[in-house]
């Protein structure tokens, strides 16, 4: 179960990335942040996104049109 | 960003990146609804993945910083813009195009088309690259030519002009010119 959540579903990029980074600035460093998109761009730029930070995308998966990304607080 | 970039030591007010962190500048030229896009979502996103942002806007940019933003694209001599419509998507011939109220039109259908889609307003997308504080200048010369006042700007921008670019520029890993 992920410390928070944050519900992007219907919005397109780059606002899941952006709702992100502000949602992530909420989850103290080792806590996780739950995120449903439904932009398929999201799975390669949230890829891209924790590469780029050095937080760790702990899995992603999709469920229909919904895309689940599990995001470990692991940056500075 | 090579080993004589970082060595250059600022004296003006441009944020000086710690050496790992890349950092990205854009110059903004266009003040179309649809060109209005690409530097605003690139700004947000970099700024978001901790890549500090310049944007330098100058000629039909600069009025992206106007407190009331009313923008509008044009279908005219742009072939490959395309609206769903009827079921499937149609171009304008440019002819049509030069009647007045069709870009009016066009526009309004690509905004309601944009909120649809959840596509981000550009004063959605302007109002978050503030709050992550990517740095704005606007163009000094350019508020001179077209007789703007910072009055009429958002809050934020700072006054600038090519040198205060180029100084960015040299720091910076990324120069885009949008």
């Amino acid at each position: 179960m992920a410390d928070h959540t944050l519900d992007a579903k219907g919005l397109n990029c780059p606002l899941p990335i952006l709702k992100a980074r502000k949602a992530l600035k909420e989850v103290p460093s080792g806590g996780t942040l739950e995120i449903l998109a439904t932009d398929p761009g999201s799975v390669a730029d949230f890829e891209a996104f924790c590469r780029q930070t050095g937080n760790e995308l702990v899995e992603h998966s999709q469920n229909d049109s919904v895309y689940r990304f599990l995001i470990k607080h692991t940056a500075a | 960003m090579s080993t004589e970039a970082h060595a250059i030591q600022s004296t003006g007010e441009a944020p000086v990146a710690a050496p790992e962190t890349k950092s990205m500048s854009i110059i903004v030229t266009k003040g179309s609804l649809d060109w209005a896009y690409p530097p605003f979502i690139l700004a947000t996103t970099a700024a978001a993945m901790g890549v500090p942002v310049t944007m330098f806007f100058t000629f039909y940019g600069l009025p992206l910083l106007l407190k009331d933003l009313d923008l509008k694209l044009t279908a005219a001599g742009n072939p490959a813009m395309k609206m769903p419509m009827m079921g499937m998507h149609m171009g304008l011939p440019n002819l049509l195009t030069a009647i007045p109220g069709v870009d009016a039109a066009c526009s309004k259908m690509m905004k309601n088309l944009m909120n649809k889609k959840g596509v981000a307003s550009i004063e959605d997308l302007r109002e978050l690259a503030v709050d992550a504080e990517v740095r704005m200048i606007a163009c000094q010369m350019t508020m001179d030519l077209f007789e703007y006042s910072l009055d009429d700007m958002i809050e934020g921008p700072e006054l600038g002009g090519a040198a205060t670019y180029i100084e960015c520029a040299t720091q910076a890993d990324i120069n885009l010119f949008i």
